[in-house]
């Protein structure tokens, strides 16, 4: 792997909780102050990874997916949506209601996926357009259901929005959870945890299983791959799925582990931030989650200063501004995107329609 | 076959040739239209609506009445500016996502520069003076934000896609930063973060009186003249469109391929700075948080449906604004929630970019023409 890239991200995300620690040793001990944080970071990291490396598997496959940040909002969407109906008009439990909803989130990233991949593999749609198309009617129908259905009377839910069941419960690592104070870090949700084993399942199928050699020989010379025998469209519309399918498990995050509701436009640019962790990661999923590690630390970070805000010595007083903290993820976005750290190979083919 | 159907058009006289080639042309987004209007109605009959009442209001709402068509026009306005930018920076291989950003921060200068310059200088300026100074910084705000992404594209290969849409976070995090604290309107009771009114002087009069349509709309049109001349007439609309079609060749042909990068962004950021001028100059006559959420995607759809062709661009923009300015009439008529018109435009986009599904259920010939936009992460 490539350790100047490591390096650069450890340093990063050293700087920040340095920070965070400066200022609040006056009210909290360091290693609570540490601990929390890294427990924030790997929880805000959740979307991120997963959006990143849906976008792999796009891309690893040929096909650009600009379409993340839609199938994430599309996806927190019906997933709430499904939790919520399961509960209130078949009154299941909140935990199965809950898991039903997940997969409903999962799946509906999948169609997301679907329509992107019929529009760029069978139709040959620009790619960049497909994705910004996914984004606007995922802005569209998110935002015309949730009036339709919650706030409109005489709806199935008679105008109201509805209790929610709740999120998913936290579960506890056995062994490494009785740590004293470090613990706490491996108390995290179904879909945090799960989001860290597809990285290294992602790895494991991308770079040691037929599958994925299959795959990266349809997103780096198709020609040579069709003459061998792989069927090159079946490759890119699968793998296409499957980012959309991790996609959606990212939108999960937002509606049924993070907060219990929905609102317009939740997904707040996630989406397109998964896509720089994904390029910074050079395309590969350990990669991807160190980079999107760094956007959880930075939001970490902008949680956490909040919390500390009346200690902010006078002399940083513009670090207790909401808004000027609020733009660290950004121009991090944008610092480590324009080559900070060298330059990033992207897959050959990659949005380039394949023509027999 | 090619030569022949050339050597028939010719013979034809030049207005009908013309009225062909237009027809042409605007066949397949007007056949997205319908499409994309009929599975609305779809969606609007699954929900319990009756989409021909639904489409009645829209209509009326948007052409029905003099008053109805002003409103309409008052809509394009930052509409035509938001996609000629983005139709621009497309002639110009960019995908300029950052229209919203970029219009917010022209807006906010210009909000600026009309209730605050007066009281700096301590006189009251002439509109000949405050109306283009307004104007001119204005724009010149939203060609800075543009340029960034432009100048990191050329210079380091970091993608625009992504850099714009970060741009657009900064510069709505910064806006929203200004008229909650610093420039907030500190008249008694305001509650909301808006700047104060702008002077009589920086402002657009109405074209007619009792009618909101004011001459914001002319320039819209004006501006849109002046871009097709610039694309089309000139040496460095030649230059954006070759190394938009085609970089390398751009390249070998002596063409500063970077500046020229970096010159389409600026362009097109001070096209859509002017979106947002327009609104507070002609219309608010303040900047208000949230006024323009969604302009800036909503002028990418406008952009592709007009063909990235100026002249398509006015007449995407006049319909996407009697969709969004007739939809509050539906609303009213039918309660279908207006956001069902997002769903709409999503779909329009969608049978515009694959026009090939068009092309297929209406049996119509394919032309060899492929809108091609982006190369992929490379740069």
């Amino acid at each position: 792997m490539d350790w100047r890239r490591f390096s650069v991200i450890a340093l990063v995300i050293a700087i920040l909780f340095t920070v965070v620690l400066l200022i609040g040793q006056a009210r909290d001990e360091p290693l609570v102050i540490i601990t929390s944080l890294m427990a924030t970071t790997i929880a805000v990291a959740t979307p991120l990874t997963l959006g990143a490396l849906s976008g792999i598997f796009c891309e690893r496959a040929g096909v650009v997916n600009i379409g993340i940040e839609g199938m994430m909002l599309g996806a927190a969407f019906f997933g709430w949506l499904a939790a919520i109906y399961m509960n209130t008009i078949f009154e299941m439990p909140p935990l199965l209601s809950l898991i039903v909803g997940v997969i409903g989130a999962i799946l509906t990233g999948g169609l997301f996926a679907l329509l992107h991949a019929v529009l760029s593999i069978t139709y040959k749609v620009d790619q960049i357009i497909g994705g910004t198309v996914i984004n606007i009617l995922a802005i569209g129908i998110t935002g015309f259901l949730n009036r339709q259905l919650f706030f409109e009377s005489g709806s199935i839910f008679g105008g109201n929005v509805p209790h929610a069941p709740g999120v998913l419960p936290r579960i506890q690592i056995p062994f490494l959870v009785n740590i004293p104070v470090v613990g706490r870090i491996f108390e995290q949700q179904p879909v945090a945890i799960s989001a860290i084993l597809l990285v290294i399942i992602s790895h494991y199928v991308l770079f040691h299983t037929r599958w994925g050699l299959r795959t990266r020989a349809v997103g780096e010379h198709p020609k040579a791959a069709d003459t061998v025998g792989i069927n090159v469209a079946f490759m890119r519309y699968a793998n296409v799925v499957i980012g959309g399918f991790l996609a959606g498990l990212g939108g999960a995050y937002f509606t049924l582990e993070s907060v219990p509701s929905f609102e317009p436009l939740l997904t707040n640019g996630r989406g397109f931030i998964s896509l720089a962790a994904m390029i910074f990661g050079n395309w590969s999923p350990f990669g991807a989650w160190a980079a999107a590690l760094v956007f959880g630390a930075s939001q970490a970070f902008q949680i956490k200063l909040q919390l500390f805000r009346d200690v902010i010595p006078a002399q940083w007083a513009f670090l207790q501004n909401s808004y000027i903290v609020g733009l660290t993820p950004y121009i991090l976005t944008m610092l480590i995107l324009t080559g900070i750290v060298g330059k990033t190979i992207p897959p050959a083919a990659d949005g380039v329609p394949y023509e027999k | 076959m090619q030569s022949n159907e050339e050597q028939n058009n010719s013979r034809e006289n030049p207005v009908k040739k013309l009225l062909k080639t237009a027809g042409n042309t605007m066949l397949v987004p007007f056949l997205a239209v319908l499409t994309a209007l009929i599975v609305g109605g779809v969606v609007i009959a699954m929900v319990g609506g009756n989409p021909f009442y639904a489409y009645l209001g829209l209509f009326q709402g948007a052409f029905g009445s003099a008053k109805a068509w002003s409103e309409t026009a008052v809509w394009a306005s930052p509409y035509i500016f938001a996609g000629l930018a983005v139709a621009l920076a497309f002639k110009g291989g960019l995908f300029n996502i950052g229209a919203e950003g970029q219009l917010a921060l022209g807006a906010v200068v210009a909000a600026w520069i009309g209730y605050a310059l007066p009281d700096m200088l301590g006189v009251s300026l002439p509109t000949i003076v405050h109306l283009p100074l307004a104007i001119g910084l204005g724009i010149l705000a939203g060609a800075l934000w543009g340029a960034i992404p432009g100048a990191l594209k050329a210079y380091t290969g970091g993608h625009e896609v992504i850099n714009t849409i970060m741009m657009n976070y900064i510069a709505l995090n910064m806006v929203s930063f200004l008229l909650n604290g610093p420039m907030k309107d500190k008249s008694p009771g305001n509650v909301i973060a808006r700047t104060p009114e702008i002077a009589e002087s920086a402002r657009f009069t109405p074209i007619f009186e009792g009618f909101r349509l004011h001459w914001g709309f002319v320039l819209a049109l004006i501006v849109a003249v002046v871009v097709w001349w610039l694309l089309w007439k000139t040496t460095l609309g030649f230059e954006i469109r070759t190394v938009g079609s085609n970089p390398d060749a751009a390249k070998y042909a002596g063409i500063n391929v970077k500046r020229t990068i970096i010159l389409t962004m600026t362009l097109s950021g001070l096209l859509a700075g002017l979106a947002g001028v327009i609104e507070v100059t002609g219309l608010n006559y303040r900047h208000e948080l949230g006024f323009s959420v969604g302009y800036g995607f909503d002028a990418i759809a406008i952009a592709l449906l007009g063909k990235t062709h100026p002249l398509g661009v006015v007449l995407a923009a006049i319909l996407f604004a009697g969709m969004r300015n007739g939809g509050t009439r539906m609303q009213f008529l039918t309660q279908i929630p207006v956001d069902v018109i997002s769903v709409i435009q999503g779909l329009i986009l969608l049978f515009v970019a694959a026009d090939a599904i068009i092309r297929y259920i209406y049996r119509i010939r394919a032309r060899e023409e492929r809108l091609v936009l982006t190369r992929g992460w490379g740069g």
